[in-house]
């Protein structure tokens, strides 16, 4: 009834037309459906790659700062730094310091390629983000376990793979999915380097046509990947509470 | 207060205002014809002209990023037609009004937008354009000892990494009269396509002529104005007015009397180096 009652609302306000005009223009959607799939397939790539690297890079860190021995010390120290630094600028400035900054120091080592500098932006960034996700899941494992484990003859690094670990990672994955749906949308603003990603042909469309449509269509095109990954989050949390026998607490 | 009083006072700060108008600029304001004077205009904010641009505003169509200074190419353009309508610079104010928002729809917070907009005929479907009052061409950027430096045709530069500024019509000049064998890079702002040349992330910049002459006269201090080339039709700046705007007619009166007057001429010379001696690429 009450979305009945807002569709209702918004066919019948004043500005209806305009809207229907400006962002929902069949003409200028068809139009994008042929212009914005080449677009899309460069932010899936860049998603892809950049999604591999920050898993790895996450753990890396997470582990790196659980590490117990004294004589690590500056190691867990870089580490604090570079994630609270990457979590703490927006990411639109870290774009621009890592293409067009560290392009300015002229090391011939570093690519001179936008999609490589922005990319590994995105994966310092996100990276930083899912290393604390994976400290929380390492952290939320019950002492008891790797004691346990240790007492059973385990070494350390055998406790941590074959115990803690297992545990840690499983309660973090719908809270990584979050993160991923996260990246899934901010590889749109690698386009503030110059490649031409989705989001940034639709801006060029509506630019040339003065027509938002292309924006509309591009947010369809983002759905077809985030809502899968959604609906998997929501599954998981579903099961997660089934093997807990929680869901009579629902 | 009732309806009867508030109109009431409306009118007289509509008459105080166009009095005003008329003891500041009793010239301008006398030729103005009486539909287009300052005192009976729609305006969004009585009694001031509101004049948008993007900021930062470049020169030479604004110095120092400063619209209100009168200084640039745009901003004389817009004190003059302020002038034509029967505002003196006191009464112009300035907003920023970032390109991509220009064309909402609803109701704009400007009365004019000047902004280096080129008019098309897919865009005149969206807003309002007031006749041209300015062309300009595309120019072709390269930094010197380019490999690129010396080409002479356009088709000697099907191979560069090109760079174009979101927006702007040279993109499509690119893509239609060059056909370059990569895809030109696209950046948010001007800075950014002048960074991108000076860090060899694209091997040529295509802006307007006019902003090419001020990048290499200073930003770019290696960069050299290769050549320049026309957009497919040409490329007409005109000021972005709402649609429908009953100021639409109002400005292009004013242009035409600072057209046949040679006041837009004038400003022109003033400000814009003339292209004749940059060679055409085809």
């Amino acid at each position: 009834m009450v979305i009945l009652g807002v569709a209702l609302a918004i066919l019948l306000s004043p500005g209806w037309r305009t809207v229907r005009e400006k962002f929902l223009s069949w003409h200028f959607f068809k139009m994008s459906l042929s212009s914005l799939p080449t677009g899309f397939w460069v932010d899936v790539r860049m998603f892809l790659i950049i999604e591999a690297i920050v898993l790895v890079l996450g753990l890396a860190i997470a582990l790196i700062r659980t590490l117990p021995a004294p004589v690590l010390f500056p190691v867990r120290a870089v580490a604090v730094v570079f994630v609270d630094v990457m979590r703490g600028v927006p990411t639109l400035i870290l774009l621009y310091i890592f293409g067009f900054g560290f392009l300015a120091l002229g090391f011939s080592f570093i690519p001179g390629d936008e999609t490589i500098l922005g990319g590994a932006a995105l994966a310092c960034s996100y990276s930083a983000y899912v290393s604390e996700v994976f400290r929380a899941g390492i952290e939320s494992v019950n002492p008891s376990q790797p004691a346990a484990a240790l007492a059973v003859g385990l070494t350390r690094t055998q406790a941590l793979r074959y115990v803690v670990l297992p545990q840690a990672i499983r309660a973090v994955v719908p809270p990584l999915l979050n993160d991923f749906i996260g990246l899934t949308k901010d590889v749109a603003l690698v386009s503030i380097l110059g490649p031409q990603e989705i989001a940034r042909i639709a801006q060029i469309n509506a630019d040339y046509y003065f027509n938002y449509t292309p924006y509309v269509a591009a947010a369809v095109f983002y759905l077809v990947i985030t809502l899968p990954l959604i609906r998997i989050v929501d599954h998981m949390r579903y099961r997660g509470l089934q093997r807990q026998n929680a869901l009579v607490l629902m | 207060m009732t309806r009867r009083t508030s109109l009431a006072a409306i009118a007289a700060t509509l008459i105080a205002a166009g009095a005003l108008a008329l003891a500041a600029l009793p010239g301008a304001a006398a030729v103005a014809a009486a539909a287009c004077t300052s005192g009976s205009l729609s305006l969004v904010h009585k009694g001031q002209l509101t004049v948008a641009t993007d900021a930062p505003a470049y020169p030479p169509y604004f110095e120092n990023n400063k619209p209100a200074n009168g200084k640039g190419f745009e901003s004389a353009v817009a004190y003059a037609i302020a002038g034509q309508l029967g505002f003196p610079s006191s009464k112009v104010k300035w907003t920023v009004e970032p390109f991509n928002d220009s064309y909402a729809p609803g109701p704009k917070s400007f009365d004019f937008d000047i902004n280096e907009i080129s008019i098309t005929s897919a865009r005149a479907q969206a807003v309002d354009f007031s006749t041209s009052y300015f062309n300009n061409p595309q120019a072709i950027v390269v930094v010197k000892g380019s490999k690129f430096q010396h080409a002479t045709s356009l088709a000697a530069l099907r191979t560069a990494r090109f760079g174009v500024q979101v927006g702007t019509t040279s993109l499509s000049a690119v893509t239609a009269e060059i056909h370059p064998t990569s895809q030109p890079q696209v950046f948010n702002s001007s800075n950014d396509v002048v960074t991108a040349l000076r860090e060899h992330l694209v091997d040529a910049i295509v802006v307007d002529l006019a902003t090419g002459f001020y990048l290499t006269s200073g930003e770019i201090p290696h960069g050299t104005v290769l050549g320049q080339f026309n957009a497919p039709g040409g490329d007409s700046w005109g000021l972005l007015l709402a649609k429908h705007s009953k100021l639409t007619p109002c400005v292009d009166q004013a242009l035409a009397k600072l057209r046949s007057s040679g006041k837009l001429a004038a400003i022109t010379k003033r400000w814009m180096q003339s292209g004749a001696g940059v060679p055409v690429l085809k």
